[in-house]
């Protein structure tokens, strides 16, 4: 047993510090915002260099994953900068993909495939927000393999970094984020996986986050094996999101301690009060025991308690992060509430995934039904 | 990185076993009361039979070289099985690990055995009515005689003194010296001539504390732990075993939690999302506390300041647990039982062992690195 990240997993971290720290990431964000999403795509194909896409992608698939614990040491440090994205979707696509694959390539998932093809004529009338994510989605094969083509052409673009993928899994995760930048743009319902068009685009708390409504186009995959790829796809979308929540709660931690200690008032740096030093501890104790939580989680892919060890991550670092937030907040006083200050960028951003990916509510609900035996009430 | 157990599973099995065949069918008689005290300390001389009083010591003082991962595993076994509270812990967990720092062979051959068996039991004698968060500011005094040292003065809040048999703590050995010099760690009998205790009933009544007079009390120089003049820091040697995982452990919490969500099971209104939150939050947590346990036994660092994060988390998931469980009671929250008597011990948990303030003050300062308290 040992429950510390291993050398090689502590350097990966600190690489991915190190080349973000290097990058700008706050004009990138802010370019995100405003509609410019390409220095955001030039980070997001260096993060890809860095391999860290891949960890979510199959190695069958040109990917080196699924390796979890690398992907919640990278998303913590994607949170750490605020890298602006639809990164947790992307990876959760990915698992999605992956799983669909790996059902139609060991022919498992055949039967499932065949209730699909046989309840959806349409197969050429498909609609898609991106002639290229189109091309791809129908990609012209018998309908029987869907699955196994949509893996096979989007997940090497995914680990690569070539392809930014947009996924709304509703009624949690109901709109796609950043669907106006993305390749691929997914959406399932219920038993369907759908190419889906882009529809309304809704302000966001965090600017960087541009909320798209989502109509579905036709179905290229449907059956019982979609339910059970969202399922897993939710699970590491929101896995990814807590780690990235870890990250913002850890920087918002360390940019308050920092001006805390040299924002001078009454003749001395404001972090020598007791009132601002326990405010603080408060948000280290709450990150201390999110992260374990986080790893635990990781540690537990493709066991059965993976989805309740998830929500308690969820749950748990939502909250460290958001009290880093209204912490923060609170610490740097006007200027924390200031657009042009970057602090801002964080502070909105703990908001937002708070909710996202499923509200701390919803994952305790889960987490208790789960510990009660009521698998389905949360579902 | 990983959580495989299974090399400890065979410990744990035994441990299991073992609790299984032992622990009494009706919980013990509360440790806060004569009664109560005395079977617990029957209970101690039980696991010390089996090896099981103090797992993680060497075998030669009645331990069985228990790793820390093992010694976890045995507290999860130990409290999952319902077994009853340790009245010995302040010995076990405050002294022992002083001892082990500071003390001599003699004192390790001399004091640890009775400890592990519960023959004798040890009640922590720090606070005094002007020196509490402020430990510094103690004035009881340890005055040179020939042999050894005469105690004078008062502690305070003493833990189990009511009913234990040797206390220890710091005194004032110098006083002209600074406040946190000339401060020497002594150990002393509280049934010694010269020592008065009055046992102080805690917020349900009984009388988990008590106040120490001391007049002349003769101490002799082996009785000594460290250097005289050292008593500072040996005592924050102590201070850093309590505040790590040793005082309490995770295996506390996560049966607690267990019990908790068997309780919402039990009694709750399903309707009640707002005392589904706290429930499923408490188990998140007491996970979280567990998982912590292991990352710290995983680390090869000193855990040092850090152990005040610890005490923080402890102590209020203690109080929000047994909250909970009594607003899942409702109307019969109020009525003794089990859950009121852990409510009662939690919400001592903020205030021993440092006041939460003083943690939060620790983490400020010494983990964070943010500005001393009052220096510009």
């Amino acid at each position: 047993m040992k429950f510390v990240l291993d050398a090689e997993q502590r350097l990966f971290g600190e690489t991915l510090n190190k080349l973000l720290a290097g990058a700008g990431t706050p004009g990138a964000v802010r370019a995100w915002a405003a509609g410019d999403p390409e220095p955001g795509r030039a980070l997001w194909r260096s993060l890809a260099e860095a391999g860290v896409f891949a960890l979510a992608v199959p190695e069958a698939a040109g990917g080196a994953g699924p390796l979890p614990v690398e992907l919640v040491t990278a998303f913590h440090e994607l949170g750490r900068h605020a890298v602006p994205g639809p990164l947790a979707e992307t990876v959760a696509a990915a698992e999605l993909l992956a799983r669909l694959g790996d059902g139609a390539g060991l022919g498992s998932g055949h039967e499932d495939f065949e209730d699909r093809a046989s309840g959806h004529e349409d197969s050429e009338d498909r609609a898609s927000g991106h002639e290229d994510s189109e091309d791809r989605a129908s990609g012209g094969g018998s309908s029987g393999d869907h699955g196994g083509e949509l893996a096979a052409a989007w997940l090497p673009r995914i680990a690569e970094g070539a392809a930014v993928v947009s996924l709304a899994l509703p009624p949690a995760v109901p709109y796609a984020l950043d669907a106006d930048a993305a390749d691929l743009v997914l959406v399932v319902d219920g038993d369907e996986l759908r190419a889906a068009v882009p529809g309304t685009v809704r302000t966001s708390l965090d600017p960087a986050r541009r909320l798209f409504s989502v109509e579905a186009g036709t179905a290229p995959v449907s059956g019982p094996a979609v339910r059970a790829a969202a399922g897993a796809a939710f699970d590491l979308g929101a896995l990814a999101c807590a780690a990235q929540l870890a990250g913002v709660g850890r920087r918002l931690l360390e940019v308050t301690v920092e001006y805390a200690g040299t924002r001078r008032q009454f003749g001395r740096p404001i972090g020598g009060f007791q009132a601002v030093k326990h405010q603080l501890a408060d948000v280290l104790v709450a990150l201390e025991y999110a992260r374990p939580l986080v790893h635990g989680a990781a540690l537990a892919y493709g066991s059965p308690d993976f989805s309740r060890d998830v929500s308690a991550a969820k749950a748990a670092a939502s909250d460290a992060a958001y009290a880093a937030a209204r912490t923060a907040l609170q610490v740097h006083g006007a200027i924390g509430y200031t657009d042009e200050y970057d602090p801002s960028l964080w502070i909105r951003k703990a908001r937002a995934l708070r909710s996202a990916w499923g509200s701390p509510a919803a994952h305790r609900a889960r987490v208790l039904s789960r510990l009660t035996g009521d698998r389905e009430s949360a579902e | 990185m990983d959580l495989d157990l299974s090399s400890v599973e065979p410990f744990r099995a035994e441990v299991r076993d073992w609790l299984r065949a032992h622990v009494p069918a009706a919980p013990l008689p509360s440790l806060e009361t004569g009664e109560g005290f005395a079977a617990h300390r029957a209970w101690e001389r039980e696991l010390a039979a089996a090896r099981l009083s103090v797992v993680s010591w060497p075998a030669r003082y009645g331990g069985r070289d228990a790793t820390p991962l093992e010694w976890l595993v045995f507290e999860e076994e130990y409290y999952a099985a319902g077994a009853p509270g340790r009245v010995s812990q302040n010995g076990i967990n405050l002294l022992a690990p002083t001892l082990f720092k500071y003390g001599t062979p003699e004192q390790l051959d001399r004091v640890l055995p009775p400890m592990a068996s519960g023959e004798v039991i040890w009640a922590q004698a720090w606070s005094e009515p002007g020196a509490g968060s402020d430990l510094a500011a103690l004035r009881a005094t340890a005055t040179r005689v020939d042999g050894g040292w005469l105690l004078n003065g008062q502690k305070t809040w003493s833990s189990r003194a009511a009913f234990a048999d040797r206390g220890f703590g710091p005194f004032r050995s110098d006083p002209e010296a600074g406040r946190h010099r000339g401060l020497t760690y002594l150990m002393f009998p509280l049934d010694a001539e010269g020592l008065t205790r009055r046992p102080i009933g805690r917020l349900d009544g009984k009388p988990a504390f008590a106040e120490l007079f001391f007049d002349d009390v003769f101490v002799p120089d082996a009785d000594v732990v460290g250097e005289p003049g050292e008593g500072w820091k040996v005592a924050m040697g102590t201070t850093g075993s309590e505040r790590g995982l040793t005082l309490r452990s995770p295996g506390r919490f996560t049966a607690a939690a267990d019990r908790l969500v068997g309780l919402w099971r039990e009694r709750a209104d399903p309707a009640d999302t707002a005392l589904r939150d706290r429930v499923a939050d408490a188990w998140i947590k007491a996970r979280a506390y567990r998982l912590k346990g292991f990352e710290t036994v995983s680390r090869t660092e000193d855990v040092g300041a850090e152990s005040s994060v610890n005490k923080v988390f402890w102590s209020e998931l203690d109080v929000a647990l047994h909250e909970t469980a009594l607003d899942l009671l409702g109307p019969d929250g109020e009525l003794e039982g089990d859950w009121l008597e852990g409510y009662v011990f939690s919400l001592a948990g903020p205030i021993y062992a440092g006041t939460n303030e003083i943690q939060r003050n620790v983490i400020a300062e010494r983990v964070l690195g943010l500005p001393r308290e009052g220096k510009a």
